[in-house]
């Protein structure tokens, strides 16, 4: 959970790295080539991005809402929900498909009696999907954390959950 | 390292580290597979291990390097040893336990137990060109590279070729598009050179959005400057002095080694002003994608370069005439660009010696699915799917025989076992309803049901379609809604024919290459496995019975009542019998029997 500080120490981490971009002085289509790596980062601070934040990116890089807007909800990557504090995603690439990974969403549901792209009341876990990290010969593959974890069973499910109880 | 002014330096700086190396030719060398495969699997504590033991141990004359994937995946973590003057052994499965145990038998008789043998048929099958350096050099090290001969092909066509003449070798040479198209790179980059619009632009497609392939990557984190050296000749040939590498959000690993690798490039003079003191300058950076499967189309990916929706645009224009912000743009895949480098090396007839006359060279495949032993093969082309799946691919986990193999992705097709001796080559697969794609090979064991990945295709292309075209949006959602009530069970005879026809309409009228081959999966599963379709069908048509277990009815009557036939026989307190062929199987009987005396089948 954000405090009103540190998210005010994110609308200003987010203002200098839009600042060393040096894009102030571009013409349009300079300051919107920048637009995606921008987001990118901005999702990195705040974990997604809600409307405040998309407001104060398209009045610093110049561009109307509209347009980014429209470029957040193309992409998958791009959350404009709160998730939880831990995202576990799971592969849905066909090798993992192959090998299972359906069985392995199920019994994660089941485990926190939540929904795919859902979080759980704790604000704990939100369960998401990926299209293949690229670790495909490891499948059925889960990212929590930046942590892939491969070759996952169903009944390695629960103490996979347990190692980010803190 | 200084930086590198003039073409005899990089020469000299070659040369140094060659001798170096030979001076170290008593030095042995441990390579630990640290690309994303391998960290998954638990390389890092192994290195850690192997690193700790030998500091114990107070072992001296030994390199212990973090190189990228050698493609043995199903063994990972895999560590390779070097011993001076011996052939590299590669072990595989390696835990930290075995990692300690391999330093003491390094140093003890040199004798490693249950290494794989070198002789594995799937090794000796394979040729390496694009995945040459991959597990055999440090990725974060720019004098690897340099050490193997690195950028001494830039130098060369920087000095001695004209960019005519690099175009004419790689034309020559036959190579053509690893991104799935198999457009001839050759001719692409003199297209791009004949325009006029400057500036010009080189893209390297690290988009790599197929899931189930994943060689883009492992070139990428095992050998990123042959990917650097290969755009900057790109760019000499075409004309162009600045590139970009779109390389997807998913790759964060990549993403780094990438970074590492430019800044060690600039810093070495290699990329940046005045190359070499060649008057040549060439610079790049990386734009990351962020999860949209069609941004791997190439007009859909210059729109996301450019910060816009990545919305594909109708070709022509190509982009070798008008791309990124409306100037000439070569948009080539990472594996296409890892050939680039061997081909200046050794020529374009010794390219053509590998491979079919129509598809020279090899392909890369990654194996994945219910296969044996999964990973990254590279073999010549034209090698069978049997070869390659049997051979080298070991057969299915379960030792059955393989049903059907997925090729290219959700734009490509299954293949059925009885096809399994055609030569994998461009045209050959798509006479067979798929495409060559970037090389997944997804293998489907003997109860992986056809329909189902059918389904699974379809929904990930109604996901990922990007909207602006309406065959694309509306047609495939109507596709997938057939083909899902045919896996519910509701389906009928005749949706086989409106899938075949709605598939066919959509191919001849999508805007982009999405859409026109998102029905391939459905089309070639119904030509070769149309069975699987009928038999769900039926299976979904024939009614469900209800029948009385006659040890639990007690005779209460109250299906007697709900029945609205009525069609149950029997006296009270007797257990009761369904007249079948009267039976409407509307299971009002079913739902009010208190004492579970009814099944339903
Ligand atoms: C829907 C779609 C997705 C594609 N995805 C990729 C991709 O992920 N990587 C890639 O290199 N090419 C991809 N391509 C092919 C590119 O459009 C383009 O042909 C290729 O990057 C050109 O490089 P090449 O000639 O070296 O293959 C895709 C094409 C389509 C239609
Ligand atoms: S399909 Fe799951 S990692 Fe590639």
């Amino acid at each position: 959970m954000k405090t009103p500080d540190s998210e005010v120490q994110a609308f200003l981490e987010l203002e200098a790295y839009i600042a060393a971009l040096q894009v102030a002085g571009s013409d349009t289509a300079g300051r919107r080539a920048v637009l995606i790596q921008v987001l990118h980062k901005a999702q990195d601070l705040f974990t997604f991005l809600p409307e405040e934040v998309q407001k104060f990116i398209a009045a610093k890089l110049n561009l109307h809402l509209s347009e980014v807007y429209g470029v957040v909800s193309f992409y998958h990557y791009f959350k404009t929900k709160k998730t939880g504090k831990y995202t576990v995603d799971f592969c849905l690439g066909t090798a993992c498909f192959v090998r299972g990974a359906t069985k392995l969403i199920e019994r994660a549901e089941k485990m926190l009696g939540i929904k795919m792209g859902e979080t759980t009341k704790d604000g704990r876990f939100t369960l998401g999907s990926l299209r293949c990290v690229g670790a495909c010969s490891l499948a059925p593959v889960i990212q929590i954390a930046g942590k892939t974890y491969g070759r996952v069973t169903e009944d390695q499910i629960p103490a996979i959950f347990n190692e980010y109880k803190g | 390292m200084n930086k590198l002014v003039k073409r005899e330096e990089l020469g000299a700086l070659a040369v140094t580290l060659q001798a170096e190396a030979a001076k170290g030719a008593g030095v042995a060398r441990i390579f630990v597979g640290m690309s994303t495969c391998g960290i998954a699997s638990g390389a890092e504590p192994v290195y850690a291990a192997i690193a700790a033991a030998l500091a114990e141990h107070k072992v001296q004359n030994v390199e212990l390097v973090k190189a990228g994937c050698v493609g043995l995946c199903y063994v990972e973590p895999t560590v390779d040893i070097q011993l001076p003057g011996k052939p590299v052994v590669t072990l595989g499965n390696v835990t930290p336990e075995r990692g300690r145990q391999l330093v003491t038998e390094m140093i003890g008789n040199g004798q490693f137990e249950s290494p794989f043998s070198v002789n594995d048929a799937a090794f000796k099958k394979q040729v390496r060109i694009a995945l040459r350096h991959c597990g055999r050099l440090d990725p974060e090290r720019i004098a690897d590279y340099v050490r193997e001969g690195g950028y001494q092909s830039l130098a060369k066509a920087l000095f001695e070729l004209k960019p005519e003449d690099v175009i004419k070798t790689i034309k020559d040479a036959g190579l053509r598009g690893r991104g799935g198209g198999g457009f001839l790179t050759g001719l692409k980059w003199e297209l791009a050179r004949n325009a006029k619009a400057a500036p010009k632009y080189i893209v390297c497609n690290a988009d790599e959005g197929d899931p189930g392939a994943f060689m883009d990557r492992s070139v990428l984190e095992g050998d990123p400057h042959c990917v650097l050296e290969a755009m900057a000749l790109a760019g000499y040939a075409v004309g162009a002095r600045y590139g970009f590498i779109y390389c997807r959000a998913e790759y964060p690993l990549a993403v780094k080694r990438l970074e590492i690798a430019i800044g060690q490039a600039r810093e070495l003079g290699l990329l940046g002003e005045n190359i070499l003191g060649s008057g040549f300058s060439f610079d790049m950076q990386i734009k990351l994608g962020a999860g949209a499967f069609v941004c791997g189309e190439e007009t859909a990916l210059i729109h996301s370069i450019e910060g816009k929706r990545g919305e594909p645009t109708v070709k022509p224009p190509f982009p070798a005439e008008s791309g990124l912000w409306g100037k000439s743009t070569t948009v080539n895949n990472v594996e296409t660009l890892a050939c680039v480098v061997p081909i200046l090396e050794k020529g374009s007839a010794w390219f053509r010696s590998i491979g079919t006359e129509k598809s020279p060279g090899t392909k890369v495949f990654a194996l994945a699915g219910d296969i044996k032993n999964v990973g990254l093969v590279e073999v010549p082309m034209g090698m069978t799917i049997h070869e390659v799946l049997e051979e080298i691919g070991g057969g299915s986990r379960d030792g059955k025989p393989i049903k059907a193999v997925q090729t290219g992705g959700p734009s490509g097709g299954c293949i059925p076992q009885s096809k399994f001796d055609t030569p994998i080559e461009y045209e050959s697969l798509t006479a067979l309803g798929s495409i060559m794609g970037s090389g997944g090979l997804i293998v489907m064991g003997s109860n992986t049901s056809m329909v189902n990945i059918a389904h699974f295709y379809l929904e990930f292309t109604c996901d990922e379609s990007c909207g602006k075209c309406t065959p694309c949006r509306i047609g495939n959602r109507r596709l997938f809604e057939i083909l899902d009530r045919i896996v519910k069970g509701q389906g009928k005879m005749e949706d086989l024919l409106k899938l075949e026809e709605l598939g066919a309409v959509i191919k001849d009228t999508a805007l982009c290459g999405l859409g026109q081959t998102s029905p391939n999966p459905v089309l070639s599963t119904l030509r070769w496995f149309r069975s699987e379709y009928e038999d769900a069908i039926k299976r979904g048509q024939k009614p469900v019975t209800y029948s009385i277990l006659a040890e639990k009815c007690v005779g209460c009557r109250a299906c007697v009542k709900a029945c609205p036939v009525p069609c149950i026989d029997g006296t009270a307190k007797k257990p009761h019998v369904i007249r079948q062929e009267e039976c409407i199987h509307c299971g009002a009987c079913f739902a009010k029997c208190k004492f579970a005396a009814i099944v339903k089948e």
